[in-house]
Order: C-alpha cells, then sequence, then structure tokens
C-alpha cells in the first residue's frame, strides 16, 4: 500500500482543488462527452455575460462595475446551496455512487500563489476557463497565452520543492 | 426569445447558471469542478520530464480535458452564433476615457484588439501582458491549488476557509496590478 509520500495519486487529490476524482466506477471513454456538453454550456455562459471579457475584469478590480462581482456571489450562493441540498439529502450520481466532496487544507501556496494569480488575472483579463473560450471566440493569439500558462504550470512542478508551501 | 440571447446576459441569469455546474458536475460523475488542473494534466501528458509532481495517471483525470474542450467549442457557439453583428462590449465611460490615452480605442469585441494580436505579440507590452501574464496564471493557479472555479465558485460553495483565503489573495492581486501597476505597464 503506497502512502501519503510516495502515493502521488493521493497528493493530486489533497493538495489541488480540483484534481479530485473520487469516482472509482470505469467507464468507457467516450462516456466523457457528457463532460464536454457541460464544457459547452459553461463555455457559452462565461462568453455572453462577458466575463471572458477583459474589459469587465478591469472594471472589477478597479470597482467600476459591480457585474463580475454579482456573477461570481450568485455562483457561490447557488453553488452553497446545491452542496447543502445533495448533503443534507445525502442525493447520490447518476451511477448511484455517494458524492465525495475533498476538505481543503491550508498552506502558503494560497496566500504568494494566489496574489501571483490575481497579477496574471488582472493583466490577462483570464483565469483558466476563459482562456479556453477567448480562444473559441476567435482571438487566436490567446493559445500563445495558454501556452504560457502551462509553461507557468511546468515550471511550478519543477520547482514546487523549493517553494514555501 | 433569441434578441434575449442575443444581448450579453445580465449578472443574475450567468451566475445561477454558473453555479448550477457545481451539482451538475457532481450528479453526473462525481466531479468537483475546476479548470486548472486541466493545465497539469496537460504537462503530465506531454512532458512530464520524471518531476514527480507530473507522475500520476492523467487519464483517470481525462474528464477535465473533455470539459475545457467543450469551453472552447462554447467560446465558438456564443461568438459566431449566439452574439448580433456590430456587437460592441459597452465599457465603463471612466474606463474608456483612460483606455485612450493608452491607444486603446476598438472595444468591438471581448478584448482590446489594439493590444491583443499577433503582432503585438513581439513588443514589450503584448509580451507582458499575454506572455508574461499568462505564465503568471498558471504558475500563480497551481501554486495556490486552483483557480476562480476551483477555489472562488467550488471551494467557497463547499464552505472552505483555505479557498477563502486563496480568493481574497486572487483578489488583492487584481486589485494591485490593474490599479497600480497596469497603468506603467499600459503606458509602454
Amino acid at each position: 500500500m503506497p502512502n501519503k509520500e510516495t502515493n502521488t495519486d493521493f497528493e493530486v487529490r489533497s493538495l489541488d482543488t480540483i484534481c479530485i476524482n473520487a469516482s472509482e466506477l470505469k467507464h468507457p471513454w467516450w462516456y466523457n462527452f457528457k463532460y464536454v456538453l457541460a464544457g459547452t454550456l459553461f463555455g457559452i455562459v462565461l462568453t455572453k455575460a462577458e466575463v471572458i471579457s477583459w474589459f469587465r475584469i478591469q472594471e472589477m478590480f478597479r470597482l467600476q462595475s459591480f457585474h463580475m462581482f454579482g456573477v461570481i456571489g450568485s455562483a457561490i450562493f447557488v453553488g452553497a446551496v446545491s452542496i447543502w441540498i445533495i448533503k443534507k439529502y445525502k442525493i447520490k450520481t447518476m451511477y448511484g455512487e455517494e458524492i465525495d466532496l475533498h476538505p481543503k487544507s491550508f498552506n502558503k501556496g494560497q496566500v504568494i500563489g494566489g496574489l501571483l494569480f490575481g497579477f496574471g488575472w488582472a493583466m490577462t483579463g483570464a483565469c483558466p476557463g476563459p482562456l479556453f473560450a477567448q480562444i473559441g471566440t476567435g482571438t487566436t493569439v490567446i493559445i500563445i497565452t495558454l501556452l504560457s500558462a502551462i509553461a507557468g504550470t511546468w515550471v511550478y512542478g519543477l520547482i514546487r520543492e523549493k517553494l514555501p508551501h | 426569445m433569441i434578441d434575449y440571447i442575443q444581448k450579453p446576459w445580465p449578472w443574475y441569469v450567468a451566475g445561477p447558471i454558473i453555479g448550477l455546474m457545481i451539482p451538475v458536475l457532481l450528479l453526473i460523475g462525481n466531479k468537483s469542478l475546476g479548470i486548472s488542473s486541466s493545465l497539469r494534466h496537460i504537462c503530465a501528458a506531454c512532458l512530464p520530464a520524471k518531476i514527480p509532481f507530473f507522475q500520476y495517471n492523467w487519464k483517470k483525470e481525462a474528464w477535465n480535458l473533455f470539459f475545457v474542450a467543450g469551453v472552447l467549442l462554447g467560446g465558438y457557439i456564443a461568438a459566431n452564433l449566439l452574439t448580433p453583428v456590430g456587437y460592441e462590449v459597452q465599457v465603463n465611460a471612466k474606463l474608456l476615457t483612460e483606455l485612450q490615452q493608452y491607444g486603446i480605442i476598438h472595444h468591438e469585441s471581448l478584448l482590446p484588439q489594439d493590444i491583443f494580436n499577433w503582432s503585438s505579440l513581439l513588443t514589450l507590452k503584448g509580451f507582458l501582458l499575454m506572455i508574461v501574464g499568462g505564465f503568471l496564471v498558471g504558475f500563480g493557479t497551481r501554486y495556490a491549488g486552483g483557480c476562480t472555479s476551483g477555489h472562488a465558485i467550488m471551494g467557497l460553495s463547499n464552505l472552505q476557509w483555505p479557498s477563502l483565503v486563496a480568493t481574497c489573495c486572487f483578489m488583492a492581486g487584481g486589485f494591485i496590478m490593474a490599479n497600480l501597476i497596469m497603468p506603467i505597464i499600459l503606458k509602454l
């Protein structure tokens, strides 16, 4: 049995908010197309609400518009109510699995990395989701920004032992 | 109806739909909303280079790559099929006046075409905003363990206080950059 230190799959789950794949079910690969559908809806909303707009992001950080705060705030509200209902009624997935929600543990990365990401967010006008959507809208140069973001993730992986956590 | 879809969607429509992505992903496959991990999976799939951080079974997380492919497709559909001809982004008047000083005049698309284009990629301004900015997004989100979707929306919905710390730091970083540093970069 691999322990915490040697089991990188465990680490994927513990350190990252999002690299959580609790499902133990094995499905054929084409089952993943339902996530393309979900992603498409997500991309349409991000674009139509101008969440992916560099202008909206500048307005948010300069307190010149309520729009982005409204979007993020109401998304959290609906998400929180949904999770509360799922927990209260112990709702299961469509395959009958129990829904698994992982707690997040604090480390210094959330402060230092958070600030660095904030800088990048204001500069590019995009967090990772909008980068993909911006390319889709036809601003093809953002492919370079996305490659640079992948490079940033790679460099983090390379030097993470030396960074304070 | 089609008129309403073609106009920019107000926050009280968009926000709740984004929030509903959380139960949708949980119910269709026990997945927690998050985008920035897709960047890590791409590293693990394409260039793991024996770095321990990229040694894991990325194929198990492939759903995330399908999801971001959908986000890209969604951007295409929204821009090409759900947006009227002659559309212009409404920008706060004060911001618009300020941006004009920096030569940002066009606001017909979601990104200012005066900066975000292929030919300005190798100017100092374009390099800083697109390449350095992109690097900070990838490095910072992974260091923080998530981005706006994973921490701010999923984490806060699940009442995780480390996500609140992360979200406050995202905002603080954005405020510092937009108000103190961006005016210098945009003048370049």
